[in-house]
């Protein structure tokens, strides 16, 4: 019998704060060096879950515990934050926030230098340990010029340092373009092998997560466990479509194709799948869906040509910029960190100056246009709706732009009512905007600058940190502006959203367009996908596998059929 | 982007070389002579110093330009303040009156007020080196430690480094808000009403307070999370161990303010006479 390492028994938590319990009943058990994925919704308790493993409830969220929780056979409410953050190292999910340290060696210090740590022995464990993380060239190296990928290494190696027994991850692929979180994955899989901790990963990405193999996922719904099992079972269960949690995209065409799955196909990965099973009802499904309809071309509704910019003359960061966009499009801008996509965004809308090239919007040239006069057509919504909020009632957020701009009153008015009808808030406009949650704040900051009329939005990613029923809301909620004819220009990192909602995609890389295409042959670009850090659809691997003679068309077929699946449930 | 005012500016030089909490206690001992004293004297020589360490530590003028002009208007405005409320201070002090410009009742312009004005300006500039100098010599993971090292307690000490290194955050973080709620018709150019400017900048700032509260959150969970605050004490990775020019360093600014404060006080006057 394996060794019991994190132990729930009948658990309950509830919040100071708030009326129900947040997490119920729970009964959990994960043992020495097992590596286990908790998944479920947003509001599902998840990170709840995680915060009492790693003593932030009940020790800074303050709150009511029933049951018990032990780890390494301690009862953790009587011990306290500091002998638990001895057992459990967190990493958390914004790689940002949580570096204390200025430059890599800094960071990864910190444990060791709150524990009184000689400076000797502590330069000795740092280097070894950055070593593990494959950080050693780098450990004089400034936080603020690392990649997204190494500073995930940094803080892991915060976390090793202090030879813990249980790694939890919460959230680690939230903001890493597709390639990097590919990579963090495998950084994960390999320490844990090294090192022979338990791993407890909180991630609804189910489909990243899987590029490895876990033991066991937990599922999570409204602060209960809905199942435990291993990934297999759930993959061929209801569970993730009931939990609202985004199946892997093959395991959605294999169901679509009527394959009968079982566990023993072994559908966990798409390279131990049981190919040979699903091949005869794959070909056949190919063969009965319908193709894709392209839309019709109309009239470009703004064009970028040329453009050139940079902070300081010698270090470019976006060279000779050239697109057009149509009336009615639905675009992605993809790429990896740092490649200039937000800075395209930001000139597009005036925020800042180009240094050479054009702008031009239905034909006449804004490149001079103050920020002011530019967001009367293209609209910006920014990643994080805090940024954007400045006051406490919805009705009033989203008339601030007409106020300013000396609207009459009942113009306001009936402006104001419109959009808050298009974007269903309607019903809350005399709503404080603090009681609203993350994905309906980022619907006010949407219909803030709807108001203003602009035919464009541009939208830094929509749906970040949004779990899929969140997402979709978002999405389809974007697609009805779209119809209604107003151009979307999404900059994202999500390569679902690219491939089923924008048909086409525009991929910067180090500052210069490396493709403009379709979202599914960009996606079946191996040459695009490795130079933008970007990841290859596992459709496409399930079509190349099951000998589809077109595996990009059974991609756009799958696309299509999808959409058609959707509307049907709406 | 943003202007990065008074961050580390990394030079190999004897003043770099020396650990943070030496800077820190050397800045101590020159700025309580340089407050103590009036005696020109000693003002003149601190001064001379101050040029010849601002020279060695091969920091040029132009990277600390700005604060430096910053500054230099606020002594300006000093002075005239002086003037304007206190300008028979001089021959208070001196006991004589030399006047060289009659201007309307009290207001004549003496020798002894410019002599007593020079003296003013001559502390700021005695004082101005030594503080840029350590502040942009100083790395800030260093900043810390030092503070720590000559006593104060660490949690303290932290909080007020970390405070500083998020100076320019905020200033990225303003400047996104800013230009998200220009596009909005908020104006803040000069076109607007000054009243008008200032309640629009409240609507940047609402915003502003309510990230910033949730980057405080973040980053108080990561540090309890990795164990800050559990002992009494605690080391620092980078800080600069002690070595034979750090003790030299503080010996000589020991003896520069005793020295200066000998020869200030000798006679029992702050100041120093050419008037008698």
């Amino acid at each position: 019998m394996k060794k019991a390492i994190i132990d729930f028994k009948d658990f309950s938590f509830k919040y100071r704060s708030q009326v129900e319990p947040t997490l119920v009943n729970i009964n959990l058990t994960i043992y020495e060096g097992e590596r286990v994925l908790i998944v479920g919704p947003s509001g599902s308790g998840k990170s709840t879950l995680a915060h009492c493993i790693n003593g932030l409830v009940p020790f800074s969220y303050k709150g009511d515990i029933e049951g018990s929780l032990t780890i390494l056979d301690q009862e953790t409410k009587g011990l306290d934050l500091f002998s638990l953050s001895k057992m459990v190292g967190t990493v958390l999910q914004d790689p940002d926030g949580q570096f204390i340290g200025l430059s890599v060696g800094e960071d990864i210090a910190f444990v060791l230098e709150n524990d009184g740590v000689p400076q000797e022995q502590m330069n000795k464990q740092v280097v070894d340990v950055s070593r593990l993380v494959e950080m050693d060239d780098h450990i004089d190296t400034s936080i603020h010029e690392l990649s997204g990928g190494q500073k995930q290494r940094v803080s892991l190696g915060g976390v090793l340092v202090d030879k813990v027994a249980i790694l939890l991850f919460d959230e680690p692929l939230a903001n890493l373009d597709p390639a990097t979180g590919k990579h963090a994955i495998t950084l994960i899989d390999q320490v844990q092998k090294e090192t022979n901790t338990t791993v407890v990963i909180i991630e609804h990405r189910l489909e990243d997560v899987l590029h490895e193999s876990v033991d066991r996922i937990i599922v999570m719904d409204e602060g209960k466990i809905v199942n435990d099992t291993t990934p297999d079972a759930l993959l061929v269960s209801n569970v993730l479509e009931s939990s609202n949690i985004r199946e892997p995209l093959y395991i959605k065409a294999l169901k679509y194709a009527n394959v009968p799955l079982t566990e023993e196909m072994r559908p966990a990965h798409i390279t131990t799948l049981d190919i040979d099973a699903c091949k005869a009802n794959l070909q056949e499904w190919f063969e009965h869906a319908d193709s894709a309809v392209s839309r019709g071309k109309t009239t470009p509704v703004i064009a970028v040509q040329n453009l050139h910019f940079g902070y300081h003359r010698e270090r470019q960061i976006l060279h000779d910029i050239s697109f057009s966009i149509d009336q009615g499009e639905m675009v992605s801008i993809v790429g990896k960190n740092g490649a200039g996509k937000s800075t395209l965004s930001r000139l597009i809308c005036g925020f800042e100056k180009a240094q050479s090239g054009k702008i031009l919007f239905r034909g006449e040239d804004i490149t001079n246009d103050t920020i002011r006069q530019r967001a009367e057509r293209i609209g910006m919504v920014m990643q994080n709706p805090n940024h954007m909020i400045s006051k406490h009632i919805i009705y009033d957020e989203v008339a601030l732009g007409l106020v300013m701009r000396g609207v009459p009153k009942e113009e306001i008015k009936s402006r104001v009512e419109k959009t808050l009808k298009v974007c269903g808030l309607y019903p809350f406009r005399n709503w404080p905007i603090s009681a609203l949650s993350f994905g309906q704040k980022k619907r006010v900051t949407i219909a803030s600058i709807l108001v203003l009329n602009s035919e464009i939005l541009i939208l830094d990613e929509p749906t970040a940190g949004q779990d899929f029923r969140h997402y979709t809301e978002m999405m389809e909620f974007l697609v009805e502006l779209n119809r209604q004819g107003v151009t979307i220009l999404m900059i994202t990192h999500d390569m679902h959203l690219m491939l089923e909602y924008t048909p086409r995609a525009i991929v910067i890389a180090d500052g210069r367009i490396l493709a403009d295409d379709s979202a599914v042959n960009i996606l079946s670009n191996e040459e695009v996908i490795a130079q933008a850090n970007l990841k290859q659809t596992s459709l496409l691997d399930l079509a190349v596998r099951a000998d589809i003679a077109d595996p990009k068309e059974f991609v756009s077929r799958f696309i299509a059929f999808d959409k058609g699946v959707r509307k049907k449930w709406q | 982007m943003a202007v990065e005012m008074l961050s580390y500016i990394d030079r190999k030089s004897p003043v770099h070389a020396l650990s943070g909490a030496t800077k820190l206690i050397a800045f101590l001992m020159w700025s309580s002579a340089a407050m103590l004293s009036y005696d020109t004297r000693v003002l003149l020589v601190l001064f001379v110093l101050s040029i010849y360490i601002f020279k060695i530590s091969q920091v040029k003028i132009r990277e600390i330009g700005f604060v430096l002009a910053f500054i230099l208007a606020f002594l300006l405005l000093n002075n005239v303040a002086i003037y304007i409320f206190s300008p028979q201070e001089g021959v208070k002090i001196y006991g004589t009156s030399h006047v060289l410009i009659e201007i309307v009742s009290r207001y004549n312009l003496t020798l002894e007020q410019l002599f007593y004005q020079f003296n003013i300006t001559l502390k700021y500039f005695v004082v101005i080196p030594a503080a840029l100098l350590f502040i942009v010599t100083t790395h800030p993971s260093e900043f810390a430690a030092s503070l720590n090292k000559i006593g104060v307690n660490y949690k303290i000490a932290y909080s007020v480094s970390l405070a500083f290194r998020y100076i320019p955050d905020i200033q990225r973080e303003f400047r996104i808000i800013a230009q998200s709620q220009q596009a909005r018709g908020i104006d803040l150019s000069r076109n607007e009403k000054v009243w008008k400017r200032v309640k629009n900048v409240s609507t940047i700032v609402f915003p502003l307070i309510l990230s910033s509260l949730e980057r405080i959150e973040v980053v108080s969970n990561a540090m309890e999370l990795r164990g800050f605050g559990k002992n009494k004490k605690r080391s620092w990775y980078s800080e600069k161990p002690f070595k034979q020019r750090d003790y030299i360093t503080i010996i000589i600014a020991v003896l520069l303010l005793v020295l200066s404060l000998l020869i200030t006080f000798h006679d029992g006057s702050r100041f120093y006479n050419p008037f008698i």
